[in-house]
């Protein structure tokens, strides 16, 4: 094949070829020294008996037969992992459909409405988590001296391993801005026309929820709800500073703690990697378990792409 | 809209009685509405803004008054702000965040924009397995592969207490960033990119000169969502500065701020107040931008 191309045009591909290359080179790089070679390095981390003090040794499976049987965390935190894609993520996708759907028929001061409800998911982590601790603290906090106040029980919230899972679902509910944004830019796509045939059709407001808007904004509650599940795999942050900050461990000192504070009520997985690899210096269990994050998000991932093919699609 | 498609239909024969009472029964169900929908706004409203309230109010609070029930500042006592701002570190920690938000805001910038170019203008094989390959790695947890990349920075190269394994790896590409400038990039019509290869243009010329200025608030987004990336980021010091309080940032700053002082609430609600201040007055500035962005990565996925 390739012998009967003419010369120049071979000159011309090859020029293309070298343009396509020096344009893709930073992320060829940078996709190779800081991805494929460090998850190839985490699976050989993973048969190792590593420590980053003596040279590794090869132990087999025994990092993984540690991690599913013996770890007393991991358990726990697919558990908790579970319990917030379950309720967290259905919590986020129902509140922000709604929020989104409120915003699209508010008529006096909709910018005012929409900067409210979008700026605490702007609010940084750490200072959103530690306000929330804050607020929901069990004695001190105002929400339970308003609870109080009203004759409703208070819980212990983020003290209290019942509760520190819904505390944190509050703190996520509360920073749902982007997915309002995005429900709202879908509800506003929805063809009119659709609304108005079904009213002619005698459809009540829920009829034309149901077999109007939600047809139409079905891949962004699907979007939504898949990113929801792979976020939630990387959950990190709020639930490592609301154990850290309620326990009253004291900072960053270094020294170590027990993550999951309340009883393991607040570990993720991600927060493993930490326990296992910078507290116990047990990289190879560390490596074991990124690795089972590493399936988990992949197979949310591939259900992403494979219902959002817009994800892919060139139309060049 | 509701309404005015009910009524429409009902306006022709004015002055009759039975239209007058259904008009007024359709205008009073219309204003019935407009409060019901009011009323559940201003709930929400209050559920997202009452916290910042809480914590402000709390900020500017004596020690001994924020422990307790009152939730009005007896006396408003401004210089929590200034002790917080004066503790040994805080500075630094500032200055830190600045450095590691606004230079991974640029790198990142820089390298995303010819890869998100080629991606979406340029035919090649390969490319979906690219796209494919991009948005895995968009969706990927930091901690996968946060073991061998820590021994890397830390024992081959000694990065150990520095923020650079963080701001190096900016300089080539984000997976987030490219993918967003790639789906904006789609939307620009070829004969641009065409006109400009007809009169002579080379590629990167004509993504200087041409397409750049056209994508200017896609870039705005991209960028600023860098910005908030860096800015919040926690895991990141966690593991690399860690050891050496004069690289830690904001963010992990903060908790140890809560660490040092922590029966004293006033205090570390101002800690939080001037850590979120920054935000949420960037945001002001570039609304727009951001809610276009925040559109850009549902809608036109």
């Amino acid at each position: 094949m390739s012998a009967a191309v003419h010369p120049l045009l071979r000159a011309r591909r090859r020029k293309a070829a070298l343009r396509n290359l020096a344009f893709l080179s930073p992320w060829i790089i940078g996709f190779s020294v800081f991805f494929a070679y460090p998850l190839l390095s985490t699976v050989y981390f993973s048969f190792m008996h590593y420590n980053g003090v003596n040279p590794p040794t090869w132990t087999g499976t025994k990092n993984w037969s540690y991690v599913f049987k013996d770890y007393p965390l991991f358990w726990p935190a697919l558990r908790n992992t579970l319990w917030l894609v379950v309720v967290m993520v259905t919590l986020r996708v129902v509140f922000g459909l709604g929020v989104g759907l409120l915003i699209t028929k508010i008529k006096t001061g909709a910018g005012l409405f929409r900067t409210a409800f979008y700026l605490p998911y702007l609010a940084p982590p750490v200072a959103a988590t530690m306000a929330f601790v804050f607020l929901l603290n069990p004695g001190t906090g105002p929400v339970n001296h308003v609870l109080g106040d009203i004759g409703i029980p208070t819980p212990g919230w983020f003290t209290d391993p019942h509760w520190s899972k819904p505390a944190l679902t509050i703190l996520a509910v509360w920073g749902i801005g982007d997915l309002m944004v995005i429900f709202m830019a879908a509800l506003l796509d929805v063809p009119k026309e659709q609304y108005e045939a079904a009213e002619l059709d005698g459809a009540g407001a829920w009829a034309r929820f149901r077999y109007v808007t939600l047809p139409n904004i079905s891949p962004i509650v699907m979007f939504a709800v898949v990113t929801g599940v792979i976020q939630t795999m990387q959950y990190y942050t709020q639930p490592l500073v609301a154990g850290k900050v309620a326990s009253g461990i004291i900072g960053n000192s270094g020294q170590q703690f027990e993550p999951g504070y309340p009883d393991k009520s607040t570990l993720t997985l991600p927060q493993l990697v930490y326990e296992r690899g910078f507290q116990r210096f047990d990289y190879g269990s560390a490596c074991v378990i990124a690795l089972v994050l590493f399936v988990l998000a992949m197979a949310f991932t591939a259900l992403l792409m494979r219902r959002r093919n817009g994800f892919l699609s060139a139309e060049d | 809209m509701t309404q005015a498609t009910l009524t429409a239909p009902a306006a022709p024969a004015p002055g009759r009685p039975v239209d007058a009472r259904a008009r007024r029964t359709a205008r009073r169900k219309a204003r019935l509405h407009w409060i019901a929908v009011h009323s559940l706004g201003l709930a929400a409203a209050a559920f997202f803004v009452l916290p910042f309230v809480f914590v402000f109010l709390t900020a500017v609070m004596s020690d001994n008054q924020a422990l307790t029930r009152d939730l009005w500042p007896h006396s408003w006592q401004w210089s929590n702000f200034r002790t917080v701002w004066d503790t040994p570190g805080f500075l630094t920690w500032w200055r830190n965040t600045l450095v590691y938000a606004v230079s991974g805001t640029v790198l990142t910038v820089v390298s995303s924009l010819p890869v998100a170019y080629a991606l979406a203008k340029f035919r090649f094989r390969g490319r979906n397995l690219i796209m494919v390959l991009v948005i895995s790695t968009m969706m990927l947890p930091p901690q996968v592969i946060i073991i061998p990349m820590y021994l890397f920075w830390t024992k081959q190269l000694g990065m150990d207490g520095t923020l650079w394994p963080l701001i190096i790896p900016m300089a080539f590409g984000d997976a987030f960033t490219i993918f967003l400038l790639r789906q904006f990039l789609l939307t620009i019509p070829k004969e641009y990119t065409e006109a400009a290869r007809v009169d002579g243009c080379g590629e990167l010329r004509t993504l200087v000169t041409v397409i750049i200025p056209m994508i200017r608030p896609a870039i705005a987004a991209v960028a600023l969502f860098q910005f908030f990336y860096c800015w919040n980021d926690y895991f990141g010091p966690q593991i690399y500065a860690s050891s050496n309080p004069a690289a830690w940032t904001l963010s992990y700053g903060l908790e140890s701020f809560k660490g040092a002082h922590h029966t004293n609430w006033n205090l570390t609600m101002a800690a939080t107040v001037l850590v979120m201040a920054p935000v949420i007055v960037v945001f002001f500035f570039a609304q727009r931008a951001f809610i276009e962005g925040v559109t850009l990565t549902g809608v036109k996925g």
